[in-house]
């Protein structure tokens, strides 16, 4: 197998190089919001429509309909999505993927029969409300979350292994003795997927909950919204101390594996014993220095290795262009760690007022924390996941490829770069929309049907399409 | 058992994953196809009937493709990063039609008046596109011009013989499309909208077999092995897809569409499998074979272990999807 240095030899490799990043940054970016989606709302569907069927109220059939409707656009929206993330593997990554395909492909090749599943399931449930049972039907939301869950799990392996290759040897620049088991079970798989996949019920959880805390905000008090809040938040509320938990086991790893990845998460720079924790503030690669940073005095050597007194290596210390750039990566670091407390603190007071009042709380600067909970779930996704792929650079498999000598030699990918982002910010404006204009719709259908007590109404019932002038 | 074996094996898996994705993937690019070209006064029924078709399949239709690609990564690493560098504009167009054609598809179900037009058409035109795109590309395989370097963006896809392949794969997507939607229609007693695909599907037909004898001399000129091959080694398969493809028509022109459904994807079938019988054993010709670009024994060893437990998962779900959605036997006449 060929391998070894590319050079570029072309005019422009440097900006075709940030292109083809920025392009791989831009389509995971936009992707892993379906994705977590993906994993989390089929729980929701799970526990709405069971507890519906248990006690034959409709008004939890009825969440589960309409979260229902909203999946099927976004999931079809992420598997689209996906499909061009496993073409851009190779058409940007070709170096990598001829390097790495064989030792990563396996959990890939998992991950395509989990999304096979859910794409087979989530088909029988979007358009089987009619034509199944209801326990049938019911029985449907079980597998997509499992193979939801499953696909995550599955992804999460090939990037854990990026941080922690594991499962082959090098021969002279060749693969060799390939492990696929052993390359998906590397020692940062559990440690990055169990956190992985619980932000995903996190940030699905707290966007629910957001949606329902914006309709009491405009008045809409019916238990439909009350419920909806309720069993979001219920998600999000159990996921909420675990991430923080497995994020400080993460932390740690990174320390004792990445050291320069800590540095530039933490702003580190110089080489310190009792390094303290930088709450904030912004690193000067100029100054070598971060300021404007709230210092907690020995914090970070505390948090890292367990000691007050221990030996943070900072981002000096490693070789010229071995080292991530700090800004995004400590700047990311804090938006997440900040948004993980955030989440926590609300679920926290709202499951204290809902156990003072025993019912839903409905106070205002409640709700509108739920519905910025509810944008910054996804921020925070999308921070975590800048610190450990910004954060790993200039890898692009840990301490064994460079990203810069897995990228395609082929032309124009800055135009592919503008095109694409393009084509990301018109999809999520149009879904945006039509989103809006689906809550919109059942709005309209509830003031239709004010007098019915609660204050909901049944989605028109799905009949056979209409025949037509035959 | 030698290692070849195995790796020949899940060479065929894929291979089965490539026709699977035609077969089924095909059609509703097809379904688009026609979405894009309704007319007359049942127009809007018509891609009304589309919609009712595609909507609950289409998703588990298109991760096919998924399978493919990521089992061609994991088993053959160096073929596909060939084809990644080699095809990387046409690969591009089709990621973006696909994009395309899914969103717009499931954002028409929630929109309205304009919106609705506006996203028919762009389902309908990236649903044309991305098959063409594709069969350009089968092409470019078929006739050995990829290379694993950057360069020329256009030129592997876009001689007349890679034009010619996309050619086809456009109108045998098309035919795939109009033979299954006979069928659905009949089912639900709507005799004017089965007569529409019925000629739609005959169009389509005769549009396939001009395409094929257009590309049958160009084959001569710029891939002599693959003809050598289709004329040798895979003549059965040949023979079959000739033979079915006349079948399909007979079946079609006497109202029996079940049978031409069959057919049909039957003939699309047997033509994927006489390509890959008349390239054997090369993926991508004229370098990159089966044993040459295969992982190491333990990842193909593995990789059929996957496919054996997934595939037990997998294929039970399939179809009870289909019978859901599609009649109790899809395959009976």
């Amino acid at each position: 197998m060929r391998q070894g240095r590319r050079v570029p030899g072309r005019v422009g490799a440097v900006s075709e190089y940030v292109a083809g990043r920025a392009q791989m940054g831009t389509s995971l970016g936009f992707h892993i919001v379906f994705a977590a989606l993906g994993v989390g709302l089929p729980v929701l569907l799970m526990a709405a429509e069971g507890i519906g069927l248990r006690r034959h109220d409709q008004v939890w059939v009825d969440l589960a309909r309409r979260w229902a409707k909203a999946f099927g656009i976004l999931f079809a929206v992420g598997a689209v999505s996906g499909t061009v993330l496993s073409f851009e593997l190779g058409l940007l990554w070709p170096g990598f993927m001829r390097y790495a395909g064989q030792i990563i492909g396996m959990p890939f090749s998992l991950e395509g029969f989990a999304f096979f599943l859910e794409a087979i399931f989530l088909g029988l449930y979007l358009y089987g409300w009619e034509r199944l049972s209801p326990l049938a039907h019911w029985l449907c939301s079980i597998p997509i979350s499992i193979s939801g869950a499953a696909s995550a799990w599955f992804v999460v392996t090939a990037n854990a292994w990026m941080n922690s290759p594991a499962g082959f040897r090098l021969d002279h620049g060749v693969v060799t003795d390939v492990d696929p088991l052993a390359a998906m079970l590397n020692r940062g798989t559990p440690i990055e997927t169990v956190h992985v996949m619980l932000s995903c019920y996190l940030a699905t959880g707290f966007a629910v909950a957001a949606v329902y805390a914006a309709g009491i905000l405009r008045g809409r008090r019916g238990a439909l919204h009350r419920r909806g809040l309720a069993l979001g938040l219920a998600m999000g509320a159990v996921a909420a101390p675990l991430m923080i938990v497995t994020g400080d086991i993460n932390a740690r790893w990174v320390a004792d594996n990445q050291p320069a990845k800590l540095a530039a998460m933490e702003g580190q720079f110089q080489t310190e014993a009792g390094a303290p924790l930088r709450i904030g503030g912004f690193p000067d690669p100029g100054s070598h220095t971060t300021p404007l940073a709230i210092e907690i005095p020995a914090g970070l050597s505390f948090l890292a290795y367990g000691s007050t007194t221990a030996v943070v290596r900072g981002l000096d210390s490693f070789p010229a262009g071995s080292t991530p750039d700090p800004r995004p990566v400590h700047v990311g670091f804090q938006v997440m760690v900040g948004i993980g407390f955030f989440l926590l603190g609300v679920a926290a007071l709202f499951l204290v007022l809902l156990w003072r009042r025993h019912r839903v709380p409905t106070d205002r600067p409640l709700l509108w924390a739920l519905v910025a909970s509810g944008f910054l779930g996804f921020t925070a996704i999308e921070a975590g996941w800048m610190v450990t792929e910004i954060g790993r650079q200039p890898w692009i498999v840990y301490g064994v490829l460079r990203t810069r000598d897995a990228i395609t030699p082929a032309p124009g990918l800055v135009l592919s770069f503008v095109l694409s982002t393009a084509l990301y910010v018109g999809l999520g404006l149009i879904l945006v929309v039509l989103l809006l204009r689906l809550a919109a719709g059942t709005r309209r259908s509830e003031r239709e049907a004010a007098s019915d007590g609660i204050g909901e109404t049944l989605p028109p019932p799905r009949r056979r399409p209409a025949r037509g002038r035959q | 058992m030698s290692p070849a074996v195995l790796d020949y094996a899940v060479a065929a898996i894929l291979w089965s994953a490539v026709i699977a994705y035609a077969v089924f993937a095909g059609a509703d690019f097809g379904g688009g196809i026609w979405d894009l070209l309704a007319t007359g006064p049942r127009g809007e029924v018509q891609r009304r009937s589309v919609s009712r078709a595609m909507g609950p399949v289409w998703e588990a239709n298109h991760v096919w493709l998924i399978f493919m690609i990521t089992g061609l990564f994991t088993a053959f690493p160096a073929t596909f990063a060939t084809l990644a560098v080699g095809l990387y504009l046409p690969f591009s167009l089709a990621a973006l039609g696909i994009v395309l054609r899914g969103a717009a598809f499931a954002f028409r179900a929630h929109a309205r008046d304009v919106g609705r037009e506006a996203f028919g058409r762009a389902f309908g035109i990236a649903s044309a596109a991305t098959p063409f795109v594709l069969g350009a590309c089968a092409g470019a395989v078929a006739a050995g011009r990829v290379r694993p370097v950057g360069g020329d963006l256009l030129a592997p896809w876009t001689t007349p013989f890679a034009l010619a392949c996309g050619a086809l794969a456009l109108s045998i997507c098309a035919g795939l499309a109009a033979a299954y939607l006979t069928v659905e229609e009949d089912a639900l007693g709507h005799p004017a909208l089965t007569e529409d695909f019925r000629r739609r599907a005959l169009l389509a037909g005769g549009a396939s077999t001009v395409i094929a004898l257009v590309t049958l001399p160009l084959t001569r000129i710029e891939a002599p092995a693959l003809l050598d091959g289709l004329l040798g080694r895979a003549l059965p398969l040949t023979l079959l897809t000739a033979g079915l493809a006349i079948a399909a028509g007979a079946a079609m022109l006497r109202r029996r569409y079940r049978l031409a459904r069959l057919a049909a994807a039957g003939q699309v079938a047997a033509l994927l499998g006489a390509w890959a019988f008349a390239q054997a054993p090369y993926l991508v010709p004229p370098n990159l074979s089966v044993e040459g670009t295969a992982a190491q024994p333990q990842v193909i060893g593995a990789l059929l272990v996957v496919y054996a437990l997934g595939g037990a998962l997998l294929v039970p779900s399939l179809i009870l999807l289909f019978r859901v959605f599609k009649g109790r036997n899809p395959a009976a006449l």
